[in-house]
């Protein structure tokens, strides 16, 4: 802003409070109607002022929807995914910037290519993988005899079965499986001057020395930024649970529970119910971006370019 | 060309107060240069003049007309960044031209008058180029002939010059002076280096901690420093400063126990007053030990320039650099005798620097 | 990646990258084998392993009226939820830059829509605009049956639309902001310097510098739009009224999953990645080299 502009000043400030009108209607609606009865939220039109139900219908939505146990399988699934991404990340990150292998590139290639396609694009056989994930490597040896040379010698046949439905495993170890942590990761070693390295290496530290002892330590905020970005992502998860959990009462996570809060075509209108619902469900990632802001741009803008 | 009258201006950011008050009078078709070190104030006061900046008291006038009010676009200044401030995505043609195009002049004209600035500065051939192709040197020009177009009352440069290399430094200062000569618009320009400063300026500006030290031809500068920052401040080598005070018989008393004979001074060498003594290398020379009045001293080190020397010695402590010609080899630890050029004795005060008049 | 690879170990790097690589494997490479499979074979009645089928699913699919409706649905969708989307984030982004007192508010508040889970918004947005309900289907009183998105298929899809549009807008606003502050200040003061206004220095400097940012928005909005209208559909239409707000991803859901029909679902599944696939390469192709201007 170099010169005095009222009006350009007066303009932008009525920009900026319409988008934020437009922008907070929604968690207003929520907040409102998840605090008002079944009469209040079922008039036309609707009051836009809070009432004093909200006690009463969060209860009701968590009782309804069996918020609590699913609440825990989401945390389960968004920690797990958050965990397993950020180090597996690191890990493949370090051996792709710092390690001269034969196969560097192709590894590299490998992995990068899995961030063209969004599991969602490709559910179908994902989920087929789901119901047996050893599948892959049962084939592996049957094609190249293997099995069939252990059994003649051991007796023993190899029968490799993994189920994952129903499982936490299942739930978060597709998630965990795409190259966006791997990318962060390999453009911020990327930054590291091949002098540090070299440094350590005189002072007689080994590779993972080097890892634990300097590289973790610098990626510290990296990692912050990428387990914001991470713990929101998998905790918003929908299609993904949705086809793994048939046993959704033990296994469901809290998103998916949203549908089932939604009045039934004949029964009674009872959106506050539904809203309390959703915003308990919304709680734990607004909260992560809220607060955790700074990390969680940073790690937005650095991931994608 | 334009007047500025710039009178007790001052700056404050929050409850800080970077400019203390600032009176200076720039002449229409002045070549005026801010000089002062990092963080002296120089560019601030340029980007008040500029409309970049508030200005949070005083007032500057250009042309008669108080501009505190106005807006950049409304002052008639052009200028030139220290980090050229091309716009990436236009060709150097549109970039020159785009001052035009916001005055909504005619393509026909826009066209020739950026022909003309582009033939002075010799960027005809890059016209159709963008910033990103082409060299410092002539991206420093493209942002010249961006303000040049324009024709405006003063050009405004805040150190332009310090992102080039030495050689290409050089050239630019001689491309501003010869234009300075054939357009004459009056000219602010601000640098750090006093080389720069002491070449381009019709009058100097010294600033430091936001205050004005100094107004003056160079010249003057150069060989009556106000204050002890500006005597220090101006010339390469530095020049000699020696802290001490008079004894009663008016010998000058400095280091651990040396005297300087300094019978040129006369009326100021009031015994106990703490002061400074100035002397740049060039007034120190090499003589006899029986000249009157010569300082005796040990070489410490010799710097050679090629032309000259530098012999940096320790009299009694205090460190004294002469300019010496002689191409005899001198050791460290010689002793040699030095004496002070009549012409060349500066005094200062210890307490606030300023110059006690002789 | 031209940089003097430090460590020299044989071993070592595999056990480091080995399990992604597996899970990639695993999870990636193996599903989409047989997503082929699948695509190019048909399973018999009757059990007995699968047919080939060369590329007849995929002629009949694209013989299918429906599918190609549920393209062009996918098509204008991706088109309306992004424009709306940037165009809002991009305008909001261009006034905070202007970093005037208590920006920093607003700022913080515009990224919020990201944190929200799809199926979450979409509960919202079905009450917001509910028929029945007191919100926008207030105007049901007035004018009784003007909105009803469970019988108007367009009603649905602009509903659909304008929620993925809001869910949208942390993410654009944030890249936006990023590259509007990346413009150096003194490009935007020698602009002031050449006479030219706010309004028309945002149109004429800034803008078109931040040009490769918008583009990359364009692709990852759209990508977006064919991934994360699922929970959206799922939660606010299931595809209704009679399919009018079906599109491709939730096409195959319902082909593979409800209808079991897991050829014709992976036929689609494999159309639905190359056009995916396609985008992403364009994007990386074209935003990686028009990055470095300066």
């Amino acid at each position: 802003m170099i010169e005095r502009s009222p009006f350009f000043d007066a303009l932008t400030y009525a920009v900026m409070i319409i988008g934020l009108i437009l922008v907070v209607i929604p968690f207003w609606v929520v907040i409102v109607a998840a605090s008002q009865s079944l009469q209040e939220v079922s008039r036309v039109p609707i009051s836009l002022l809070p009432s004093d139900q909200l006690w009463v219908n969060l209860s009701e939505a968590w009782a309804r929807a069996d918020l609590g146990p699913k609440m825990l399988n989401s945390f389960i699934v968004a920690i797990g995914v958050t965990i397993g991404k950020i180090t597996l990340a690191a890990m493949s990150a370090f051996a792709i910037v710092f390690f001269s292998f034969k196969a560097r590139m192709i590894c590299f290639w490998l992995i990068f290519i899995t961030l063209m396609l969004p599991l969602e694009v490709r559910i179908v056989p994902t989920y087929a993988i789901a119901a047996n994930a050893l599948l892959p490597f049962q084939v592996i040896l049957d094609t190249f005899g293997i099995s069939w040379l252990v059994q003649a010698v051991s007796g023993i046949q190899v029968s490799l079965n993994w189920n994952l439905l129903n499982s936490y495993t299942g739930l978060i170890l597709p998630l965990v499986a795409t190259a966006t942590g791997t990318f962060l990761y390999r453009q911020f070693f990327m930054t590291i001057p091949d002098e540090l390295a070299e440094a350590s290496k005189m002072d007689g530290a080994s590779a993972m020395e080097f890892f634990r002892d300097v590289l973790i330590p610098l990626s510290r905020t990296n990692m912050l930024a990428l387990a914001t970005i991470m713990f929101v992502g998998s905790w918003n998860q929908y299609l993904w649970p949705l086809l793994i959990t048939t046993d959704r009462a033990n296994f469901g996570t809290v998103v998916m529970q949203l549908k089932a809060l939604i009045p039934a075509q004949n029964g009674t209108p009872d959106w506050n119910v539904t809203m309390a619902g959703a915003l308990i469900i919304m709680l734990p990632p607004l909260l992560v971006v809220a607060f955790m802001q700074r990390w969680f741009v940073r790690g937005l803008i650095s991931r994608d370019k | 060309m334009a007047q500025i009258t710039i009178k007790g201006v001052k700056k404050n950011y929050a409850k800080t107060a970077v400019i203390h008050g600032v009176d200076v009078n720039i002449e229409a078709g002045e070549f005026v240069v801010i000089l002062g070190p990092s963080g002296c104030g120089k560019s601030t006061l340029l980007r008040m003049i500029a409309g970049l900046e508030e200005i949070s008291g005083g007032e500057i006038a250009i042309d008669g007309t108080v501009v505190n009010q106005l807006e950049p676009r409304e002052r008639g200044c052009a200028m030139v960044f220290q980090n050229y401030a091309l716009y990436p995505h236009m060709t150097v043609r549109q970039n020159i031209g785009y001052s035009l195009k916001v005055a909504k002049l005619p393509k026909a004209e826009r066209d020739a008058r950026v022909m003309k600035v582009a033939q002075s500065v010799s960027l005809e051939p890059f016209l159709d180029r963008r910033p990103g192709e082409l060299s410092g040197g002539q991206r420093q020009r493209v942002a010249m002939a961006r303000a040049m177009v324009r024709e405006p009352k003063v050009f405004l440069f805040d150190e332009p010059f310090s992102n080039l290399d030495a050689k290409l430094r050089v050239a630019m200062r001689a491309e501003v002076r010869r234009l300075h000569r054939d357009l004459g618009v009056t000219s602010v320009f601000v640098t750090h280096d006093q080389t720069e400063a002491m070449t381009l300026a019709d009058k100097l500006i010294i600033m430091n901690a936001g205050n004005v030290e100094q107004i003056g031809k160079p010249t003057e500068v150069y060989n009556n420093p106000a204050s002890r920052f500006v005597a220090d401040f101006i010339g390469s080598p530095a020049m000699n400063l020696f802290e001490g005070e008079f004894d009663a018989e008016g010998q000058f008393m400095h280091g651990t126990g040396g005297k300087m004979n300094v019978s040129q001074l006369n009326g100021v060498r009031v015994p106990g007053r703490k002061v400074v003594l100035g002397v740049r290398p060039e007034g120190v020379r090499r003589t006899g030990a029986d000249t009157h009045g010569a300082i005796p001293a040990v070489v410490d080190y010799v710097e050679e320039l090629g032309a000259s020397r530098l012999i940096h010695a320790d009299a009694n402590g205090s460190r004294i650099v002469a300019l010496d010609n002689d191409t005899a080899e001198i050791k460290s630890g010689t002793p040699v005798h030095l004496s002070l050029a009549d012409s060349a004795l500066h005094l200062f005060s210890l307490e606030d620097g300023r110059r006690i008049s002789h | 990646m031209e940089r003097r690879a430090v460590y020299r170990n044989k071993v070592l790097p595999w056990l480091l990258i080995g399990p992604q690589l597996l899970l990639v494997l695993v999870f990636f490479y193996w599903p989409t084998s047989q997503a082929l499979y699948w695509a190019f074979t048909l399973e018999q009645p009757w059990g007995g392993g699968n047919l080939w089928a060369g590329l007849d699913n995929f002629l009949y699919i694209f013989r299918d009226d429906r599918y190609w409706g549920t393209v062009l649905r996918s098509g204008f969708y991706a088109l309306a939820a992004t424009g709306l989307s940037m165009l809002v984030a991009l305008t909001l982004a261009s006034f905070v830059d202007r970093a005037l007192k208590g920006t920093k508010l607003f700022q913080s508040v515009f990224i919020w829509p990201y944190a929200i889970a799809a199926p979450a918004a979409g509960v919202a947005f079905r009450f917001i605009f509910s028929p029945e309900a007191g919100l926008v289907g207030a105007v049901n009183d007035i004018w009784p049956g003007i909105w009803d998105p469970a019988t108007n298929g367009m009603h649905a899809l602009a509903m659909v639309i304008v929620c993925h549009a809001w869910l949208g807008i942390g993410y654009n606003f944030v890249f936006f902001l990023a590259a509007l502050q990346m413009i150096p200040r003194s490009i935007n003061e020698a602009g002031a310097m050449d006479g030219a206004r706010p309004f028309r220095r945002m149109f004429d400097l800034q803008l078109p510098l931040i040009a490769p940012t918008a583009f990359f928005l364009l692709i990852m909005n759209i990508i977006s739009s064919f991934t994360d209208s699922f929970g959206l559909i799922d939660t606010m239409t299931e595809g209704g009224p009679i399919g009018q707000t079906e599109v491709m991803v939730y096409k195959i859901y319902v082909d593979g999953f409800k209808g079991l029909d897991y050829s014709g679902a992976a036929a689609q599944s494999i159309v639905l990645m190359l056009l995916v696939i396609g985008l992403t390469f364009v994007q990386f192709k074209w935003v990686e080299r028009r990055v470095h201007y300066n």
